[in-house]
């Protein structure tokens, strides 16, 4: 029988099935934080029982994390405790933990692929909705709440209902300044924030297939953004090219055999998808949101619509019919799991190059990790930054959630190359306007919402 | 956090007619920060229920007195966002054993259900019905009933069956949750591994 990208590994996993009732899956691999994961030690001690499969988990520090002068002892209380919580619970329990001052510490979903811990294939989990990042390189790959973290903890394995199947296909040339974050943003404004709750995503077509792994790890991570339980992409020789020769990655016989595994995963020609949505390249142009979910989003030189939802326009200080573009900014922030991987940094400071920024704006740019930020120092990147008055600092989540200190001010305004746009996401009263890292580096430059296309 | 089963609730409910509530205004990331579960509910919605000096903003429900109960009564999409647990646990440590809505997001559904805290979805039309008897008296009562599957709009209203799994329903009428469960096939877990090495 045909089976779907999804079914192939789904089925691949299952211990066993109740009888009119979920699924027990198989977790490959379990990435842990310290936020979700503390209440998830203290469940399993409670119960008398050790980890089951330690070797299986990975961790490290990154939501809470301070963003300047991470060799010093963390300032606020709260979270200096649940960090060495982290640290204490990881030596306990032998897990592998990349915590502060670690080279390889780093946000979780940056860590996972550059490490080579991600592999097609796979099951992958970890609390923390974002977790579908990994579905980029063709595995299974989705967000769990805490007794959840305890339950694979435990016993390696989730209660899952399975998910119904969406392909979104994109076909055609990208054009002139549009890069896989405009694709996203465009898919989410065009089916909602809530368009793909039940579903599990695959993205396909030639516009997917041309992209580089970090732009498809960019797509596959915002697809919790319009509900979906996660996204993912088949192999091919894009993403074996990434995998091979990192960290983690098989190596020699084990390498070859799981290279003919993998070349299996893709949807077979009959498979069938509950829904299929299909997308003319042509169509997306660079995108921005206006709004408070993820899926209040225009193109940079749309209008916010008519029917924009009162609340959010009051919400963001803006109007229905109005035009976005020309909008001030007053800060502009380029990290998160979404897009704070080196060929973001890169797309950046080749446009910043020779440019200052506008005196009216403030730019944080928080490298998605420690290999991240050490090969920005190596090619330079971070010369080209201080040279245009961006601050450049250590690894973390940052003001994607404002959990530590790095939070944007009430009123403010501040184009994100984060994934929520939420109240109060980037700190209470903060206003977040969405965008590519392109889009990001033209109003770092320009200290508003411009058209990167008019300067490229 | 103490495990309790659920079966039949019959209460007061607090309305809050919002679409798409994300988890970010259910607990704001920065209250994130506890090592235990304990505690949440006093930064539930903490962003609409005060304003930054601490004060109450008087025009939210649940600073409204007339509104009281077990039952939070919510538009679609409820859950959105983020997987932090921390919403459901603030929800049931505010004191609330059910939330209604015509659709939750996946995994806040799953975080609920494994916190006996009960998702009910109900039909676009008859949340809308709710809203209107709660509005026109905020004293209706409203049965939820786990083991007939059911849900009735305040004495004389509709009633409208719900979905849910068995082995979900089994699990909160008993009180059982799933780590009991994967805990006793351990053995064929082992077995697993050891036939997909």
């Amino acid at each position: 029988m045909a089976k779907t990208l999804f079914e192939k590994i789904w089925d691949r996993h299952v211990v066993t099935t109740i009888d009119g009732g979920p699924s027990v899956l198989y977790i490959d691999k379990h990435l842990i934080h310290e936020v979700t994961s503390p209440q998830a030690f203290k469940g399993i001690e409670n119960r008398g029982l050790e980890v089951f499969r330690p070797r299986q988990i990975v961790a490290t520090a990154d939501h809470n994390v301070p963003t300047i002068h991470q060799e010093l002892p963390i300032k606020e209380e709260l979270s200096r405790v649940q960090v060495q919580k982290l640290v204490e619970n990881c030596k306990k329990h032998h897990i592998e933990l990349y915590g502060l001052g670690h080279p390889y510490q780093g946000i979780v979903h940056v860590i996972g692929p550059e490490l080579g811990i991600t592999q097609p294939g796979m099951t992958i989990v970890c609390g923390d909705s974002h977790t579908s990042t990994h579905g980029a390189f063709g595995s299974i790959a989705f967000g769990i709440g805490t007794s959840e973290v305890e339950m694979v903890m435990a016993t390696q394995c989730l209660m899952q209902s399975k998910p119904k199947l969406m392909r979104i296909n994109v076909e055609g040339p990208l054009g002139k300044g549009v890069v896989s974050k405009d694709i996203i943003l465009y898919i989410i404004a065009k089916i909602s924030a809530s368009g793909a709750t039940g579903y599990f995503v695959e993205y396909a077509g030639s516009a997917i297939r041309n992209l580089s792994m970090e732009a498809r790890m960019t797509i596959c991570n915002m697809s919790i953004e319009m509900g979906a339980r996660g996204g993912m992409i088949a192999p091919d020789e894009t993403t074996f090219a990434y995998v091979k020769g990192r960290e983690f990655a098989p190596k020699g016989a084990e390498w070859d055999k799981k290279l003919a595994e993998w070349k299996e995963l893709y949807s077979d020609k009959d498979a069938k998808f509950d829904v299929e949505i299909n997308i003319d390249a042509a169509e997306i142009e660079p995108m921005i949101t206006y709004g408070t979910n993820p899926g209040m989003g225009v193109s940079v030189g749309g209008h916010i619509p008519a029917s924009a939802d009162p609340k959010a326009l009051n919400y963001m200080g803006l109007q229905a019919g109005t035009a976005i573009k020309g909008k001030k900014v007053d800060y502009v922030f380029i990290g998160s799991c979404t897009n704070s991987r080196i060929e973001d940094l890169r797309q950046v400071a080749s446009f910043v190059k020779g440019r200052k920024k506008a005196d009216n704006v403030e730019v944080w740019v928080v490298p998605g990790s420690k290999q991240v930020e050490q090969q920005a120092i190596k090619e330079g990147i971070d010369k080209v930054f201080e040279a245009a008055g961006f601050n450049l600092r250590q690894p973390g989540c940052s003001a994607c959630l404002a959990m530590n200190e790095d939070k944007i001010p009430a009123g403010k305004y501040c184009i994100s190359t984060s994934n929520r746009n939420f109240e109060g996401r980037q700190g209470p009263n903060a206003r977040t306007l969405l965008a590519s890292p392109l889009t990001a580096a033209v109003a770092a430059i320009t200290g508003e919402v411009a058209d990167i296309r008019e300067f490229i | 956090m103490s495990k309790k089963s659920i079966n039949k609730i019959t209460s007061t409910t607090v309305p809050l007619q919002e679409q798409n509530v994300d988890t970010d205004q259910i607990i704001p990331a920065r209250f994130l920060k506890a090592t235990s579960r304990e505690g949440f509910g006093e930064n539930l919605f903490r962003d609409w229920r005060y304003n930054s000096d601490g004060t109450p903003k008087k025009d939210f429900v649940l600073n409204n007195p007339t509104y009281s109960g077990r039952i939070l009564v919510a538009g679609m999409n409820f859950g959105c966002g983020s997987s932090r647990e921390h919403a459901a646990w603030a929800i049931k440590d505010a004191g609330f054993d059910v939330v209604v809505s015509s659709f939750f997001a996946d995994i806040f559904k799953n975080n609920a259900l494994n916190n006996f805290l009960l998702p009910v979805t109900v039909s676009e039309e008859f949340l809308q019905e709710l809203f209107t008897t709660i509005q026109n008296d905020p004293k209706a009562t409203i049965t939820v009933d786990l083991e007939a599957q059911t849900i009735s709009n305040a004495p004389g209203g509709k009633t409208e069956k719900f979905e849910i799994n068995n082995y979900k329903k089994t699990c909160l009428l008993n009180g059982y949750d799933d780590i009991d469960y994967l805990l006793s096939i351990r053995g064929e877990i082992e077995n697993f591994e050891r036939s997909h090495a």
